[in-house]
């Protein structure tokens, strides 16, 4: 995906705390990405040593909780686990589904010095 | 558990501390162990409408029981150890293009105005089908452009020889437009109350599904001869998209599509889609998605002033 812009919008998060909490490195930082969020975390790993070079994050970890991909199942009115947009509800095999959980990329927590 | 002195602290829970739970409070908590600590850690919600702080020895617990951060520095609290500490973001990567997207989006509704963020990959016939539909509906409507590419203002061009006012952003190296870079745009062209805006996007089905710009609808563009099953190739684009347009579909004799299937397989990842069968150069189909065009204009000016300025101005029915 763009996985490098998302590495560059994290760094402006990163410099922008470092400001208000007066922090100077980032030396680890945990992403919550979901497994519908279209994010390749190979991708996003390669880009994010890259973009960090020579800032406040510089070889910083990089730690990516991967978050399953539920759906609201009209035809079993209940909610199923799914692992990409076109699968089939596992339950009923049909494609009545509604995502509900599974798309976030969030930035959670960090460990600065 | 902490890994320096083993104590099990990691299952003390700090009350009202769900890692979502973000109501409007102000609170300060201070932890005891059994053992003593001689360092705490701050955490600073500042993002938020509230600030809340936390000391506590440990960083863990201020997560409830959700997560294991491994054996890193951050578990230990041993004095001298380890300098860091802990900071709480909660922050979508992407929250700082979602915030000009919702900047963008009050200005255009507050100016009753259709945005309609049109995607689709390189080569669906995206800027001949808007060509067309500018030709036809600009002694309608007010209208506007704004052309996404990531080098030369060759669309640009092509959209301007229709009269239609239109606005070049080159992206670069981007693969996507992005809200702040629409915000300007805004600010350029200064689309008429009452106005249509098209905004195409940069011809990629990957990442444009996830940056928000404001737009009412996005809508995705897909060819007939790109093969049926690219709904499900790239899913988040047309999972993310409201209208689909089936494009090119006068050349329909000469390939080997399958219509149904390819519509088939755009509802598996969006149940709710609404899909229409176009050609912008036979013409085919262009009146469905122009009278979609107009009843989605008209569905969000019920009630604001620009619909009847603007209707008034050039005489279109209400």
């Amino acid at each position: 995906m763009h996985e490098m812009s998302l590495c560059e919008s994290l760094l402006q998060v990163f410099e922008d705390e470092a400001r208000r909490q007066h922090f100077g490195h980032v030396k680890t930082v945990w992403l919550e990405i979901g497994a519908l969020s279209g994010v390749e975390p190979a991708a996003l790993a390669f880009g994010y040593d890259v973009v960090c070079r020579g800032t406040l994050a510089e070889g910083s970890r990089l730690e990516i909780i991967e978050t399953p991909g539920t759906a609201w199942c009209l035809q079993c009115a209940g909610e199923v686990a799914i692992d990409a947009r076109h699968a089939p509800c596992p339950g009923c095999g049909g494609y009545q589904l509604q995502v509900t959980g599974g798309d976030e990329m969030r930035i959670r927590e960090l460990e600065v010095a | 558990m902490c890994t320096v002195c083993g104590c099990g602290e990691g299952e003390s829970r700090i009350e009202g501390h769900e890692p979502h739970d973000h109501a409007a409070h102000d609170h300060h908590h201070d932890h005891e162990h059994a053992h003593a600590h001689s360092h705490a850690h701050d955490h600073d919600h500042g993002h938020h409408a509230h600030a809340h702080d936390h000391d506590h020895a440990h960083d863990v617990q201020v997560r409830g029981d959700d997560h294991d951060y491994g054996q890193g520095p951050a578990r230990a609290h041993a004095p001298g150890l380890s300098q860091a500490r802990m900071v709480q973001i909660e922050q979508d990567i992407l929250g700082k293009n979602d915030r000009y997207a919702a900047a963008n989006r009050g200005r255009l509704m507050q100016h009753g105005i259709l945005a309609l963020n049109l995607v689709s990959s390189p080569g669906s016939g995206k800027t001949s089908l808007l060509t067309r539909t500018l030709s036809d509906l600009k002694n309608e409507l007010a209208l506007g452009v704004i052309e996404g590419d990531q080098q030369t203002s060759n669309d640009a061009d092509r959209i301007r020889a229709t009269g239609v006012r239109a606005i070049q952003i080159n992206t670069g190296k981007g693969c996507h437009l992005d809200a702040h870079q629409v915000g300007h745009a805004l600010d350029h062209l200064q689309p008429d109350d009452g106005s249509v805006l098209f905004i195409e996007n940069v011809g990629n089905l990957v990442c444009p599904a996830a940056f928000d710009l404001g737009e009412a609808h996005k809508v995705a563009i897909l060819s007939i001869t790109e093969g049926e099953d690219k709904p499900i190739k790239y899913p988040d684009m047309f999972h993310a998209a409201d209208l689909m347009l089936l494009n090119k579909i006068d050349l329909l004799p000469y390939v080997q599509f399958d219509v149904e299937q390819c519509i088939e397989y755009a509802r598996r990842v969006n149940p709710g889609l609404q899909v229409l069968t176009v050609s912008a150069t036979s013409g085919e189909g262009m009146d469905d998605w122009y009278a979609w065009i107009r009843a989605t204009r008209q569905a969000r000016l019920i009630g604001h002033p620009a619909l009847k300025r603007k209707d008034a101005a050039t005489g279109a029915a209400v």
